[in-house]
C-alpha cells in the first residue's frame, strides 16, 4: 500500500446455487445446452405467467446463513428490480430488496499478517439470474440465449472490511470454499457460477470519510480480482494525487491489458424501482426448520481445518490447504485412515506429489488417478520400511502411470528397500575403499561429509538401501 | 330432431344444460345456432374480438360424443365467450392491444383449462379495454364496444365485449377479469349479473397481468345460479399462481337456494352522497328493501377511509402494471417497431407504437410513483392507506354479512363523453374498487332501470363468503324479474 | 402539482416510451391532474400503519426442485419476430 493511503474493499459475490431447476420455473438449469431450449414461458416473460419458489433455493440459502453465522430470516420478501435490458425479458428482475433472506454475518480470513481477520457479510439474498447476450458473429445485431434466466442466484455482499487485494481474494477463496462445502454452488468461475465484483475507494490513512467508489467488474478468476483491485488504487491514489477526483462508476477489468475501464454504454443512473413482487408472498422460515437445517449442515471448512489440526498434528497450513475443499479433506481422511503411517506424512504426500500430478495431468481430486486407498497403501511401504520416501516417488509415478498399486510396482521394479545389513556394509565398505581423502577429511573433523558417503552408497545401491542404516553403518565404520 | 329451436339464445346455462341432457338439442345445434347468430348481431356491437367458430363445433361434437358415452363434465357442451385477456392456445390472444395484435397463445390459462376440461364450448374471444385498463370499453385497439340497450352508450369496462355479448344473448355467460371493477361494473351497465371472488379464489395463471395484486377472474351471466355454477367451475387451488389459495371450493349450486332470513346487510353511509345519480339511488334502495322483506336486515356501517379507494387505486394500479407491461417490448413476441436503429429505438418504438394513450398513461402514473424520491409518497403511502381501507372493511364485516350499494353512480353513460377527462373516468369505479383493495368478493345484480338503461346492486362479501353472495343474489332473483329483461333490440 | 415537460421526458424515458411532441403535450396535462387527484392521499394518517402489499396474509409457498419443462423452442420462436439459430435478435449492443 503506498504511504499515507488505505484501501477500502466491499466484494458482491454471486453464487449460482446448484439446483435442479429454476428459481421460479420448473425448467432445468443444467449448463451448455443450445441456446433457449431451457427457457420455458415463465423464463421468456410471457404475457400470463407467474413464479412460484423452489424450495431447494431456500434450502441453500439458510444453509449458507448458519454456515457464516449470520440470521435467516423468519421472514424476506421478493422485490422487483425494474430497468430494460434484453437479456432480461420481464423487464424487471425479481431480487430481494430491503427484507433479504440472510443478514449480519462474518467470517474470518488471514490478513496479510498472518492474523485472523473477521470480515462481515452485510447480508446475502435470492434472486434470478438474467440470460446472455452474444454480440458477434450476428451482423448488425445481439443474439439472446435466456437458458440462463432464471438460474438461482444467491449475491453475498460484504461490509467494507477488506484493506488489500491480497485480504479480497482470501474472503473471496472462504466464500468459494464454504458455498462448494455445503454442496450450494460448484463454484465454477469458468462457467459463470460464481461471478465477483469489487467496491474500490482509496482515502488518505487516518481519515474516517470514505473515498469515492469504483465498481469492478468481470472478474472472473482469483488472479483477475486481485490484478484488478491492485490496478485500480494505484489508478485512483495517481489520480488524485495529481488533483483529480474518483468518479463513482462502473469499470470493467480487462486481463489482457490488465487494466480497469470505465464502462462506455452511458450510464444514466439507474433508478430500479423496487417495490414488493406481487406475484409472491413473503418467504416465512421457521425456528424448527433452521433447527433441521443446521442439525444437517455437513462439518465446515474451519472447523474441519481445526480438527485436523488437533486430530492429526498437522501443521495449521498444511489443515488449509487440505481442507480448501471437501472432495481433498475428505480424501486425505479416507487416506489416514487407511494406513498406519503418521498423518503428517499423508499430507505432505497429499499436498506435495499428489496435488502435483493432479495440476500437472489438469485433474480435480475427484479424477484422481490414484486412489486414497491405493495412496495409502504406498505410504504404508514407506512406513513400514520397505521402501524410502525417494523410491517411494518412482513407485507413485508408476502408479500414476497405471502400473498397478504400490506392492504390484515395487514387486516387478525390484525396488524392495535394502535393509539387509550384510549387503549395506559391504556397499559401504566399497565406497569407503574407493574414496580415501573424503575418509581422511571427515576422521579430522569434516562431519558434513557423511552426506557424501551416504549418497555414494544410495548412489552404488541404485537409491534402494535403507538411508537409515547406511548412516548407521558408514558412522560405524568411519569411527576408526 | 328436426324442430328448429329458435329460443335457444334466450336460455340461461341452467336451462341449456337441462336441455342438453333431454335431448332437446345437440351441443352443435346450440353451438350452430349461437354462432349464427353472433354473425348477425355482433357487427352492431363489436363485442367480439375473434369468433372461434371451427374450434366451437369441434368441441360441441366432441361434447356430444362425451355426453352419449356417459361422461359429461359439469359444463358439457354450454358455450361460453373469454374475454381476450385469458391466454387460449393456439388461438390470438390480443388483451384490446395493438401490441399484441400477431400474438397467438402457446398455451391455456387455469381458467380456460377448467372450462374446457368440463366440457365448455368456446365461441370466441371478446373485446376489453386495452389491457383491462377502462371502465368504457373504449380504449380497445379493435373499436369501442356498444351497450346492446343502447347503442350510443358504452357497456362499461374493461369487461365491455363480454358483459355486451351476454346482455345481447349472444352467449349466455362470459368470463371477465376485475381489478377496480371491471366485471361488475359493465355487468351493472348491461344489465347482467357480474361476479369477482376473492383474491387468490381462482387462479392468475394464462390471465394476463395488469395489476397483480387487484386482479381477479370471475363470470358474467344473466342469473345468479349460472354465475354459481361457473364459479364452481372456475374456483380453486392451483399450484402455478403463488397467489392461489389452497381452500376447498364449496358447493355454490347447493347452496343458493337457502333464505336470507337473518341475513345482515350493510348500508354505507359515504355511499350515497353528492357522486351517485339519485334514481340510480333510489334503485338501489329499492332492491334493499326487497333484501329485507326477504327477512334481511339493513345495518348501517362505517367506511371511513372509503373516499381514498380511488386515489389509493390509482396508484397502486399503474404502478404494477407499469412493471407488468415492460415484458412488452417487440424481442420474443408481441408488436416489433421495424428498422429499429438500436436497442432504445427498438423498446421506445415497439411500445409507443404498440400501446394506446390510457395504457401509456398508467405505465408512466407507475412509473413515476415508483421512481426515485416519490416512492415514500405515493407507493408506499397508498398501500398504507389501502390497509386502513381493508381494516375498515374487517370491522364493518363483523356487523353484517354482505355490503350493499349501488354497484356505479350512473347508468350507461354515452360513447366519448368521458374520454377526455381520465379522473373522471376513474371515478366510475368509485363503489367497486374497495373490493379490489381488500381482496373481498363482489358482484352486481341487475335491480332496475334509469331512464331504459340498467342499475345495478353491488353486494360485496367477506373473504371466501362468495356463497352468501350467490345466495343473496338468487333469492332476489326469485322474487324479481330484473334479471330476465332483455334489450329491445336483441329479443 | 404540476409536472414539468422534463420530467414527463425522464418518465417516459425510463418506461421506453416514444411520445410524440402532442403525446407529450397530452401527458404533461394528464400526469398532472392524475399526479393532483392522489395527492389527496397525503391527507391520511397513516402512522404506524403497516403498507399492505397482498390481500392475502399468507406465506409464499414452495415447489419441489424437479424440472418439468422440456424443450419447446421452435413452437415459442413462433412468436418472435426475428429470430436465427435459436437466438431472439436485438439491434447490436455494445457494452
Amino acid at each position: 500500500m503506498r504511504a499515507g493511503w488505505e484501501v477500502v474493499i466491499g466484494l458482491e459475490v454471486h453464487a449460482q446455487l446448484a439446483t435442479r431447476s429454476k428459481i421460479f420455473s420448473g425448467a432445468s438449469t443444467a449448463y451448455g445446452a443450445e441456446p433457449n431450449t431451457q427457457a420455458c414461458l415463465v423464463d421468456l416473460g410471457y404475457p400470463g405467467v407467474l413464479p412460484v419458489l423452489n424450495e431447494e433455493v431456500v434450502h441453500m440459502a439458510a444453509m449458507f446463513g448458519l454456515a457464516v453465522n449470520a440470521t435467516v430470516a423468519p421472514r424476506s420478501v421478493f422485490a422487483r428490480k425494474n430497468y430494460f435490458y434484453p437479456d432480461l425479458p420481464k423487464g424487471y428482475q425479481i431480487s430481494q430488496f430491503e427484507l433479504p433472506i440472510v443478514e449480519h454475518g462474518e467470517l474470518f480470513i488471514h490478513n496479510d499478517d498472518g492474523e485472523s481477520k473477521r470480515i462481515g457479510i452485510t447480508r446475502a439474498h435470492l434472486e434470478e439470474d438474467a440470460g446472455k447476450s452474444i454480440h458477434e458473429g450476428l451482423d448488425r445485431s445481439s443474439g439472446i440465449d435466456l437458458n440462463r434466466a432464471g438460474t438461482p442466484l444467491l449475491e453475498i455482499v460484504s461490509e467494507p472490511d477488506l484493506r488489500s487485494a491480497k485480504e479480497a481474494v482470501a474472503y473471496m477463496r472462504k466464500i468459494h470454499t464454504i458455498v462448494r462445502y455445503l454442496g450450494i454452488s460448484d463454484g465454477n468461475m469458468q462457467e459463470g457460477s460464481f461471478r465477483c465484483d469489487a467496491n474500490v475507494s482509496v482515502r488518505p490513512q487516518g481519515q474516517e470519510e470514505l473515498g469515492t467508489r469504483a465498481e469492478l467488474k468481470n472478474l472472473n478468476s482469483f488472479r483477475f480480482v486481485e490484478r484488478a483491485i491492485n490496478f485500480e488504487i494505484e489508478r485512483q491514489i495517481d489520480l488524485i494525487e495529481d488533483g483529480g477526483e474518483v468518479v463513482q462508476e462502473t469499470r470493467l477489468y480487462d486481463s489482457d491489458k490488465d487494466e480497469t475501464r470505465s464502462m462506455r454504454s452511458k450510464e444514466e443512473s439507474h433508478d430500479y424501482r423496487y417495490f414488493p413482487d406481487p406475484d409472491l408472498l413473503p418467504i416465512e422460515i421457521s425456528a424448527d426448520y433452521i433447527e433441521t437445517v443446521r442439525e444437517q449442515l455437513p462439518e465446515l471448512p474451519d472447523a474441519k481445518q481445526q480438527r485436523f489440526v488437533d486430530q492429526f498434528a498437522l501443521k495449521g497450513d498444511d489443515a488449509d490447504l487440505l481442507t480448501g475443499s471437501r472432495p481433498l479433506a475428505d480424501y486425505f481422511e479416507a487416506a489416514v485412515a487407511a494406513t498406519a503411517a503418521k498423518p503428517q506424512l499423508v499430507a505432505n504426500w497429499v499436498i506435495g506429489d499428489l496435488s502435483g500430478a493432479l495440476n500437472r495431468d489438469g485433474l480435480d481430486i475427484g479424477e484422481s488417478r490414484i486412489s486414497a486407498a491405493a495412496l495409502a497403501g504406498l505410504l504404508t511401504r514407506i512406513h513400514d520400511n520397505t521402501i524410502s520416501g525417494k523410491i517411494a516417488k518412482q513407485v507413485f509415478e508408476a502408479m500414476w502411470a497405471g502400473e498397478g498399486d504400490a506392492d504390484a510396482v515395487i514387486e516387478s521394479k525390484g525396488l524392495k528397500q535394502i535393509t539387509d545389513s550384510s549387503a549395506i556394509e559391504a556397499a559401504v565398505d566399497k565406497v569407503i575403499a574407493a574414496n580415501p581423502g573424503q575418509v581422511a577429511e571427515y576422521k579430522a573433523g569434516k562431519d558434513k561429509l557423511i552426506g557424501f558417503f551416504v549418497g555414494q552408497v544410495m548412489q552404488a545401491t541404485k537409491g534402494q538401501a535403507n538411508p537409515g542404516q547406511v548412516n548407521q553403518i558408514l558412522k560405524e565404520k568411519l569411527r576408526n | 330432431m328436426s324442430a328448429k329451436h329458435t329460443d335457444l339464445h334466450t336460455r340461461s346455462m341452467t336451462e341449456l344444460a337441462a336441455g342438453l341432457d333431454k335431448g332437446e338439442f345437440t351441443s352443435v345445434e346450440l353451438t350452430e345456432s349461437l354462432l349464427a347468430r353472433i354473425a348477425e348481431q355482433d357487427a352492431r356491437l363489436n363485442a367480439f374480438i375473434t369468433v372461434t367458430g371451427e374450434q366451437a363445433l369441434a368441441a360441441a361434437a366432441k361434447a356430444d360424443k362425451a355426453r352419449a358415452a356417459g361422461d359429461a363434465g359439469a359444463l358439457n357442451g354450454l358455450p361460453i365467450i373469454h374475454k381476450d385477456i385469458f391466454c387460449t392456445r393456439g388461438v390470438k390472444t390480443t388483451c384490446g392491444s395493438k401490441m399484441l395484435d400477431n400474438f397467438i397463445s402457446p398455451y391455456d390459462a387455469t381458467v380456460v383449462e377448467k372450462m374446457a376440461d368440463a366440457g365448455a364450448v368456446v365461441l370466441g374471444k371478446s373485446n376489453m379495454d386495452e389491457f383491462a385498463m377502462g371502465s368504457s370499453n373504449e380504449t380497445s385497439f379493435f373499436g369501442p364496444v356498444r351497450n346492446p340497450w343502447n347503442l350510443e352508450c358504452s357497456p362499461g369496462g374493461s369487461s365491455g365485449g363480454s358483459s355486451a355479448a351476454v346482455a345481447a344473448r349472444l352467449a349466455p355467460a362470459a368470463t371477465g377479469t376485475d381489478t377496480g371493477g371491471s366485471i361488475r361494473q359493465p355487468a351493472a351497465l348491461t344489465g347482467t349479473v357480474g361476479i369477482k371472488p376473492t383474491y387468490g379464489r381462482v387462479s392468475r395463471y394464462g390471465m394476463i397481468a395488469f395489476a397483480s395484486s387487484l386482479d381477479q377472474a370471475g363470470v358474467i351471466t344473466r342469473t345468479a345460479e349460472d354465475a354459481a355454477r361457473l364459479l364452481g367451475v372456475m374456483a380453486g387451488f392451483d399450484k402455478r399462481d403463488s397467489t392461489s389459495i389452497d381452500r376447498p371450493v364449496p358447493d355454490y349450486l347447493g347452496s343458493i337456494n337457502q333464505p336470507i332470513k337473518g341475513l345482515r346487510v350493510g348500508i354505507v353511509r359515504q355511499h350515497f352522497d353528492a357522486g351517485l345519480d339519485p334514481q340510480c339511488g333510489e334503485r338501489v334502495k329499492e332492491a334493499i328493501a326487497v333484501l329485507e322483506s326477504l327477512g334481511a336486515t339493513a345495518v348501517e356501517v362505517d367506511l371511513p377511509n372509503i373516499d381514498l379507494s380511488v386515489p389509493t387505486y390509482y396508484v397502486v394500479a399503474p404502478a404494477e402494471c407499469s412493471s407488468n407491461l415492460s415484458r412488452f417490448d417487440g424481442v420474443r413476441f408481441g408488436h416489433r417497431a421495424e428498422n429499429a436503429e438500436d436497442l432504445m429505438d427498438l423498446y421506445c418504438r415497439s411500445r409507443g407504437e404498440g400501446f394506446g394513450d390510457e395504457v401509456k398513461r398508467r405505465i408512466m402514473t407507475g412509473t413515476y410513483v415508483l421512481s426515485a424520491g416519490y416512492y415514500d409518497a405515493y407507493y408506499l403511502k397508498a398501500q398504507q392507506v389501502r390497509h386502513l381501507i381493508a381494516d375498515d372493511f374487517k370491522k364493518a364485516f363483523a356487523d353484517v354479512d354482505v355490503i350493499a350499494g349501488p354497484t356505479s353512480p350512473t347508468p350507461a353513460f354515452r360513447l366519448g363523453d368521458k374520454v377526455d377527462d381520465p379522473i373522471t373516468m376513474y371515478l366510475n369505479d368509485i363503489y367497486t374498487i374497495g373490493a379490489n383493495l381488500a381482496g373481498l368478493p363482489g358482484m352486481s345484480i341487475p335491480c332496475g332501470f334509469v331512464d331504459d338503461l340498467p342499475v345495478g346492486l353491488h353486494l360485496v362479501g367477506a373473504h371466501f363468503a362468495e356463497e352468501t353472495l350467490l345466495r343473496c343474489s338468487h333469492q332476489y332473483q326469485q322474487h324479481t324479474d330484473w334479471h330476465k329483461a332483455c334489450p329491445e333490440d336483441f329479443k | 402539482m404540476s409536472l414539468s415537460k422534463d420530467q414527463v421526458k425522464h418518465i417516459a424515458m425510463l418506461a421506453r416510451l416514444e411520445l410524440s411532441e402532442d403525446e407529450y403535450a397530452e401527458s404533461v396535462k394528464k400526469l398532472s391532474s392524475i399526479v393532483d387527484f392522489v395527492d389527496q392521499l397525503s391527507q391520511a394518517d397513516t402512522r404506524d400503519v403497516v403498507p399492505m402489499a397482498h390481500p392475502l396474509d399468507t406465506a409464499q409457498r414452495l415447489r419441489p426442485d424437479v424440472v418439468i419443462e422440456t424443450d419447446q423452442r421452435d413452437y415459442f420462436q413462433q412468436n418472435a419476430a426475428a429470430v436465427t439459430e435459436g437466438l431472439y435478435l436485438v439491434p447490436k449492443v455494445i457494452e
